[in-house]
């Protein structure tokens, strides 16, 4: 065990060289688009003498490097910062008590955020290795190929064209589930649930096709092994052949795919939210981009990384805790 | 047509009919219900806070439901008191006495009063403060309590419109001693209180019990603002059914809300207007004959059919729109006229025109579409426009006021004055074609005395003067007033008119629709 323990220190490392990395790009790619946040929130309104008054409270006006070492400090001290927006409306007020730091601000959207993930991850995870399953069992039949087309073009189709598809099907023609996610706080599960509907069987019909085909590849790879055509001689079933001796090795390769569409379904969410307007981080981080707003853009970068990595590394710990040879090294 | 009975179509026909006899309001507002909108203009960075608000979220949700302001526009376009009961000037317009209404509370039960007035003024010429009704609190000089419930204001120059000024959507009344808490927690003396908001997400108010504009108004028990900024959500909240009411439709998709026998879509002209301003200053456009000739090298209709799809009308170099008091409707048009066009190049002494035209969907939707519309029309006239495409973050930055022929929009003034003296006043920080006394002295001259007349059938000639001058030799192309286009679900009631300052009834649907 002591061997996956390095592995994860190693990695944690590694994964917050990443991190540091990810936020200089992030900050030099924000910097580079036109405009900054004192022009786009002041829009027609912003007269030279506006827009330097804003740069100065914000603090604009420094150097760049200067900004990113003082945003760095920050961060390793546990602070994110205050959102340009936030610090703009407290140099209104003229104080600083109304203000919410960019963890407040991001909390609610990133609960909301993993909210969904959760729901979509709960109904797409058992419904593709079922699928997958399936697949394998009845490999190259109609059932095999239909499955495969439907998957695949779900895949290759782009989320909003996904979206609004469900939209018509599930909303306007036949009324079951709303359109409109726009979930709040205080909301009763139920209709919390029922609210997400939609955007989760979006993101599940985008994720479904890699893990159902890695599971039918996996196990349609091992049904050749010679184990399992001991298996076969025994007598036993296929659907048995295939659950009880082929998946438990074929396990490693589909928590892989899971882990990465699960990182997905955290990053990859910007598009969905925007067009079944739920509340999460995807839309957040939309509009702080829209505004230049560098500390919630940061922040929001930080989590997808962060997001990233933690479930890659869960995926690589997961497949050797799942393979005894590698559990167990000579 | 399930749904209505005969009989109950037979007693509102009645009905209808006394209202319709008796000179009241023909659809009887019925009290209760609520009203969900989807809206866009919304943003994570939203607050409570009025100096701040820009766009339609905020708007609806400060200035139209849960705050007030002294005064109101009312639909038709007349102004009436709102927290003020009433307004007298002094002869030369300098000295306003505004008398407030009594027995009102804001929604922490403090009651409103002079004081209140006095300092949710103040908060627009604070020192830092960068509120967009800056200088219309900074031309008041003087601000006296004359009573709890009277307040005189002093201006440094006379101005006749002073009460119009006093219902612009960012001078809210907030409660004296109390500002900081009421933009943390919007409390206002409005229609509805706060329930709760969550900024770029949604915001929530129910009707306060208590309130002084009692039955005549704000008929909704709760009402809903949802924050949809994109345009196909907006569409679909609404063919579903999980909001009454959007606003701004796109056009491309009109069609199938106009299909759907449960919507109907609301259409105004107001003083929303697109432009092509030049910078007089600079040359070729500081000859008149150049402008001129940019006058009649555009096809207005042609763009008002193309880029508006129809939801417009054309309009004359002039910003002053429907909406406006003093509208020249009869003045002549300017219609596409190459050869006058060549005529006036010719007046320049020259054969035919180079420029650069700096266009973004920034400006307006469809903007860079409308520049090589110009393009192709004013070709014909000897003007070779070269549309130079800019990037839309920054725009209003980078290249509005700096470019010198660029395109831009205006959602248009109340009145006259608040139009010119926000973008045609010498020297004015937004006046985006430098247009001053090199131009026209008369103009400037006009502007001032137009200001502080009390007397309405001068100020319609002096206005008049204005326009026409506008006309001939302005530095700004206006080809185009654009149409607030929203649609509505037939189970809210709206009334005939609806306004036409803003989009959705002037932002206050909260305080003027009701139930069907």
């Amino acid at each position: 065990m002591g061997n996956v323990l390095t592995i994860i220190l190693q990695r944690l490392t590694l994964g917050l060289l990443t991190l540091l990395i990810v936020s200089i790009v992030i900050f030099v790619a924000v910097n580079l688009l036109p405009g900054d946040f004192a022009q786009s929130i002041l829009g027609q309104g912003a007269t030279p003498e506006a827009v330097a008054s804003i740069r100065e409270d914000l603090g604009l006006d420094q150097p760049m490097v200067t900004r990113y070492f003082d945003w760095l400090g920050g961060v390793l001290r546990g602070d994110l910062g205050t959102s340009f927006a936030q610090a703009n409306f407290a140099s209104f007020t003229g104080t600083d008590s109304g203000a919410t730091t960019v963890a407040q601000q991001i909390a609610p959207r990133f609960a909301n955020t993993m909210f969904l993930a959760m729901i979509t991850a709960i109904i797409a995870v058992p419904f593709s290795i079922f699928l997958g399953v399936l697949a394998a069992l009845y490999r190259n039949t109609v059932f095999d190929r239909a499955t495969n087309i439907f998957t695949l073009s779900s895949i290759s189709s782009p989320e909003f064209f996904l979206a609004y598809i469900l939209i018509l099907f599930l909303a306007v023609l036949n009324p079951i589930f709303p359109s409109l996610s726009n979930i709040f706080e205080g909301m009763p599960f139920g209709e919390r649930v029922e609210k997400s509907m939609l955007p989760a069987l979006t993101l599940t019909l985008v994720v479904t096709a890699h893990m159902m085909r890695m599971t039918r590849a996996a196990i349609i790879n091992l049904l050749a092994s010679p184990y399992i055509e001991m298996a076969r001689l025994k007598g036993l079933s296929p659907m048995r052949v295939i659950v009880k001796h082929a998946l438990p090795n074929a396990l490693a390769p589909i928590i892989n795919v899971i882990a990465l569409n699960l990182a997905y379904l955290i990053t990859g969410v910007v598009v969905v939210e925007v067009v079944f307007v739920y509340p999460g981080i995807g839309q957040l981080f939309v509009d702080s981009v829209k505004i230049r707003d560098i500390p919630v853009v940061q922040a929001c970068c930080l989590i997808f990384a962060t997001a990233f990595i933690l479930l890659n590394l869960t995926a690589d710990i997961m497949s050797i805790l799942s393979n005894p040879r590698l559990r167990h090294p000579k | 047509m399930h749904g209505i009975s005969r009989r109950g179509l037979l007693q509102t026909g009645v009905a209808a009919g006394v209202l319709g006899l008796s000179g009241m309001p023909l659809r009887a507002q019925t009290r209760g219900g609520k009203l969900t909108a989807g809206l866009s203009g919304a943003n994570t960075s939203d607050s409570w806070d009025g100096r701040t608000h820009s766009d339609l979220f905020m708007i609806a949700s400060a200035h139209g439901t849960v705050f007030d302001c002294l005064t109101e526009v009312a639909a038709d376009g007349s102004l009436k008191g709102e927290l003020a009961e009433s307004w007298e000037a002094s002869a030369d317009a300098k000295t306003w006495m505004f008398n407030l209404r009594q027995g009102v509370t804001f929604h922490n039960g403090k009651s409103f009063g002079a004081d209140d007035v006095i300092e949710s003024l103040q908060m627009h010429v604070a020192e830092g403060a960068k509120s967009a009704a800056q200088p219309i609190v900074a031309a008041i000089s003087e601000m006296t309590k004359v009573t709890d419930h009277q307040v005189q204001f002093t201006l440094a120059n006379g101005n006749a419109d002073f009460p119009y000024l006093m219902s612009d959507y960012h001078i809210l009344m907030f409660p004296a001693g109390q500002i900081e808490e009421a933009i943390a927690n919007g409390i206002g003396t409005g229609l509805y209180q706060v329930q709760s908001f969550d900024p770029g997400v949604r915001m929530v108010a129910t009707r306060y019990a208590d309130h002084y504009k009692g039955d005549s108004a704000g008929f909704f028990d709760e009402i809903e603002y949802i924050a949809i900024n994109d345009n196909t959500a907006r569409m679909n909240a609404l063919m579903t059914g999980q909001v009454d009411a959007i606003n701004r439709i796109d056009f491309k998709t009109e069609a199938l809300l106009r299909a759907n026998p449960a919507l109907r879509i609301q259409e105004v002209t107001g003083n929303q207007h697109y432009s092509f301003p030049m910078l007089t200053d600079t040359s070729p456009y500081d000859d008149v004959n150049v402008r001129k000739a940019l006058k009649y090298g555009i096809n207005r209709q042609e763009m008002v059919d193309k880029i508006l799809l129809g939801h417009g009308q054309v309009a004359n170099d002039t910003p002053i729109g429907p909406a406006n008091q003093y509208y020249a409707a009869d003045m002549e048009q300017l219609e596409y006229d190459p050869d006058q066009a060549k005529f006036y190049l010719q007046q320049a002494g020259l054969d035919s025109l180079n420029i650069d035209l700096s266009a973004s969907n920034a400006a307006f939707e469809g903007a860079v579409d409308a520049a090589q519309l110009f393009q192709s029309s004013a070709a014909s006239g000897g003007i070779n426009i070269n549309v130079v495409q800019e990037p839309a973050d920054g725009y209003w930055s980078n290249v509005w006021l700096k470019k010198p022929f660029c395109a831009c929009y205006w959602s248009g003034r109340a009145t006259e004055d608040w139009m010119f003296s926000t973008s045609y006043e010498a020297g004015v920080p937004w006046n985006d074609s430098q247009w001053d006394e090199k131009d026209s002295a008369r103009f400037q001259e006009l502007l001032i005395t137009a200001r502080a007349e009390l007397d309405s059938e001068i100020r319609r000639q002096q206005y008049g003067e204005m326009q026409q001058i506008l006309r001939d030799e302005g530095g700004v192309l206006i080809p185009m007033f654009a149409n607030y286009v929203q649609a509505v679900n037939n189970r809210i009631s709206s009334p005939d008119m609806v306004g036409n300052l803003w989009q959705m009834d002037n932002a206050r649907m909260a305080e003027r629709w009701s139930v069907a």
